[in-house]
């Protein structure tokens, strides 16, 4: 018995080396999967075909040179980006994946990124024509428009509804403060990645306790939850809870009313503008902000309202998703039914528990049981939209 | 496909036959390697005998415990103890007790004067069996002290040691994120078991948990599989359960500079008794794998700073290239990334401080919503954790973009002394 595990070591190890005997070295354009290969180094751009039948091609290509390079598949034109692959560091391989229609293209590499390029050649695709949408840049450009709307639209909100709920906190009246707190916060949790995009900004309005350094100041949502739901000495670490003084209310509700201004003003900037793999990228980062803090209960620990976040996260990301569904759609329809129909299956579920309108069941009260019908529910539909960036810009 | 027959196989050396070999010094300090490895020549195909095989011994006794340079074996079994209400003479026992079982076990020799099967009839074996017939697999057994041995939580200092606490010692900080379980934290000492099988870890510290009841019990204990570091150059470098290689930087053995600058304390540090010893952090990691897994191959490795392939830093070159962390690419941003692990990790931005780690992946079940319960069990030596571990730790909770991946929910640091000479016990310098 206990050398077994060493022999099937050793007789894999043969193994191995067998079969890298007996399959001779490809010498053809393509390898079995369909790869074309690109070496970029520092004076060509060596593509191992120049020509390939339409449908799904993989560059890959390995930067032989001493500078970062980029490798571009354009369009007949020679200007229009079809595909690209940057940041390519010398000595590292990256795939280049794109679906190419029957036509003439141009393949070029840039090493040090700047300049014309170099190695520009023709590349031919051949074949059918594959079945994609047209020309999609008018619906990108709507699709950016109506999210930039949105993102405004909800802020503009989430200033009006902190500064009632700032109101009730600052005169003393916990009760009403309370009963906004969850309803509020929906304005931000709608949109999270978008105030998470500007760096500072969400780190003050909606860090969590654990989540601060010691001696760092924490400030925000979850600061004054706490002072409205304090928690028991057992439940703060042995520790009594001390409430904050009134100087000290009025100190976090001037923060948190300065910051969330910040974000208004940012989002109303001239140039504020979102690109289209940012929305598809927000619809699947609110679902993970749901799988991470929501559904264990982290986010709200003192509040328990983490239904009411799960809700806006839902909504924001159904909004994101609505938004390029289109455009996804025409690229593969598959992916768009099971999306949908896992959206439509997790709002039904969640729906059981509660709206923002008339509250939800608070975390603590939920069971194992349920927590886990939700988690699944969750899982089931993070796994296809986690591809929707890839299917949109691929 | 072919499958070579395999070469039909000596029997391998048996727990009692290696004790035979090592005590007629055949595998002698620093030979054990090798020893191992002209033993199972007989019986395996040379490729096979360029990885240590499983009769590899590796010395309890020594100038510095076993467990920390030696070549990380791939199974873990780590355990914290808290020490009863005893005299300081009952824990001088306990410890001698531990030595003496663990320098038979690391022979692959069963404990107690008669092992698992012999002895009085009547009475239950002194050794539990279930490492009988196997070899003793690279197993290393590493002691350490906590803080709570020297001042209880309560300030009491109940062997009269709190005045030899070293500096180094501390209580570690909470870090950004932190959501540390009571019950996956601290401890009066460890032990920390190593072996190239399961079993052999296992049966480790089942047998020194035995041997402490009355006088320590288990507080926490952690099993890992598979490896995440490497601690010699001729270890291929493993992968966590993020899919990417671990510890391509990581301190090995070959560097014995580094080694000597980082990982062994000095009496000149303040506290002599630990002179050749060294600090072990231990952190469980969950990672939350499921949400990882859905998360794209470009924010993967941009996460990381490297290719997740090969392992090349994202500034190019092969896994061993060092980072360029002034490259740029498109738009003039780093190529590694501000957040990226490596840049936030690597040495030139913590002072130089450098770690030796020693962490092991887990996967502990299932938790109640069906995620995998699953992580890296971090294990670090150093020389003074106040200058390594937790400024680098402290960089990396506040500026890691992995950390919306990973939970911190056990941790502990444990002065881990010298090793004893021959004959000797492990707690000498600062008990005996």
């Amino acid at each position: 018995m206990k050398t077994t595990p060493l022999l099937a070591a050793a007789g894999a190890a043969v193994t191995l080396l067998a079969l890298s005997g007996c399959v001779p070295n490809s010498s053809a354009a393509t390898d079995a999967a369909g790869t074309i290969t690109v070496d970029s180094s520092s004076d060509d751009c060596r593509v191992s075909t120049t020509t390939a039948s339409s449908g799904t091609l993989t560059f890959s290509v390995t930067n032989s040179g001493d500078q970062v390079t980029e490798f571009y598949l354009l369009a007949d034109d020679g200007l229009r980006i079809v595909g690209e692959v940057e940041n390519v560091g010398p000595g590292i391989s990256r795939d280049l994946v794109v679906q190419a229609q029957p036509g003439d293209y141009f393949t070029v590499c840039k090493p040090g990124m700047v300049g014309e390029g170099i190695g520009r050649a023709a590349f031919t695709v051949s074949g059918d024509k594959v079945q994609l949408a047209g020309d999609q840049q008018e619906q990108v450009d709507q699709a950016a428009t109506n999210y930039v709307a949105y993102i405004k639209d909800q802020v503009g909100q989430l200033v009006t509804g902190t500064d009632t709920f700032l109101e009730a906190y600052l005169a003393g009246d916990d009760e009403t403060a309370r009963g906004l707190y969850a309803t509020t916060r929906a304005n931000y949790e709608r949109i999270e990645p978008v105030a998470e995009s500007f760096g500072d900004l969400d780190p003050m309005i909606d860090f969590r306790e654990a989540d601060v350094a010691e001696a760092d100041e924490w400030t925000g949502w979850h600061r004054i939850e706490k002072d409205l739901f304090p928690p028991t000495a057992e439940e703060n670490g042995g520790t009594a809870y001390v409430p904050l003084t009134s100087d000290e209310r009025s100190y976090y509700a001037d923060k948190l009313k300065a910051d969330t201004q910040s974000l208004y003003e940012a989002v109303n900037a001239d140039d504020y503008t979102v690109s289209i793999d940012a929305i598809s990228n927000g619809a699947i980062g609110l679902l993970e902000e749901v799988a991470s803090g929501k559904i264990t209960g982290e986010e709200e620990i003192w509040s328990h309202t983490d239904l009411w976040d799960f809700q806006a996260n839902l909504e924001g990301a159904r909004v994101a998703y609505e938004g390029v569904r289109d455009i996804v759609e025409a690229k593969d329809p598959e992916l768009v039914t099971t999306i949908d129909e896992r959206f439509a299956s997790l709002e039904k579920t969640l729906a059981e528990y509660g709206s923002l309108d008339t509250g939800f069941v608070y975390y603590d009260e939920l069971t194992t049981d349920q927590v886990k019908q939700l988690a699944d529910g969750v899982s089931a539909l993070s796994e296809p939209l986690s591809r929707l960036t890839a299917t949109l810009v691929g | 496909m072919v499958e070579p027959e395999p070469t039909p196989a000596k029997p391998g050396i048996s727990r009692r036959g290696l004790l035979g070999l090592a005590g007629a010094g055949v595998l002698g300090a620093g030979a054990g390697l090798a020893g191992g490895i002209a033993v199972d020549r007989f019986a395996l195909p040379p490729s096979a005998a360029a990885s240590p095989g499983a009769g590899t011994v590796y010395p309890f006794f020594g100038e510095h415990q076993a467990g920390i340079v030696t070549p990380a074996q791939d199974r873990l079994h780590f355990a914290s103890f808290d020490v009863a209400d005893i005299t300081r003479a009952e824990l001088v026992g306990l410890l001698q007790d531990w030595s003496a079982a663990a320098a038979l076990m690391t022979a692959g020799t069963p404990v107690g004067t008669y092992g698992a099967v012999n002895g009085p009839y009547t009475a239950p074996p002194d050794d539990t069996g279930e490492a009988l017939d196997l070899p003793a697999a690279g197993l290393t057994i590493t002691f350490g002290f906590g803080p709570t041995l020297f001042t209880s939580a309560d300030g009491t200092d109940r062997f009269g040691l709190a005045a030899q606490r070293p500096s180094a010692l501390v209580e570690l900080p909470h870090f950004p994120g932190d959501m540390l379980t009571e019950s996956l934290t601290g401890g009066d000492l460890c032990i920390q078991a190593c072996s190239d099988d399961p079993q052999v870890a296992v049966h480790a510290i089942r047998n020194l948990s035995r041997i402490a009841f009355g006088r320590a019990s288990l507080r926490w204990s952690q099993l890992g599989f598979g490896r995440t570091s490497s601690t010699t150059t001729a270890q291929v470098t493993p992968r966590n359960l993020f899919g990417f290689k671990d510890g391509t930087a990581n301190i090995k053995a070959e560097q014995s500079d580094v080694v000597a600058d980082q990982v062994w304390a000095s009496r000149d540090d303040g506290a002599s008794w630990m002179h050749g010893g060294s600090y072990l952090v231990a952190r469980k990691i969950r990672m939350t794998i499921e949400t990882w897994d859905r998360t794209s191959l470009k924010d993967q490795e941009a996460i990381v700073g490297r290719t997740k392939g090969e392992g090349a830093p994202y500034s190019g070159g092969t896994e061993f290239s060092e980072p360029d962390f002034e490259a740029k690419g498109q738009g003039g941003a780093p190529l590694i990334a501000a957040d990226s692990h490596v840049r936030l990790a690597h040495p030139t931005m913590n002072s130089g401080a450098q770690l030796l780690r020693r962490g092991y992946n887990f996967v502990d079940g299932n938790d109640e919503l069906g995620r995998l319960n699953a992580g890296l069990f971090f294990i670090s030596y150093q020389r003074d954790p106040a200058k390594q571990f937790v400024p680098i730790q402290m960089n990396l909770a506040k500026n890691d973009a992995m950390n919306e991946y990973l939970r911190h929910v056990g941790s502990g640091l444990w002065a881990v002394p010298p090793g004893a000479s021959s004959g000797g016990w492990v707690g000498e310098t600062l008990l005996g």
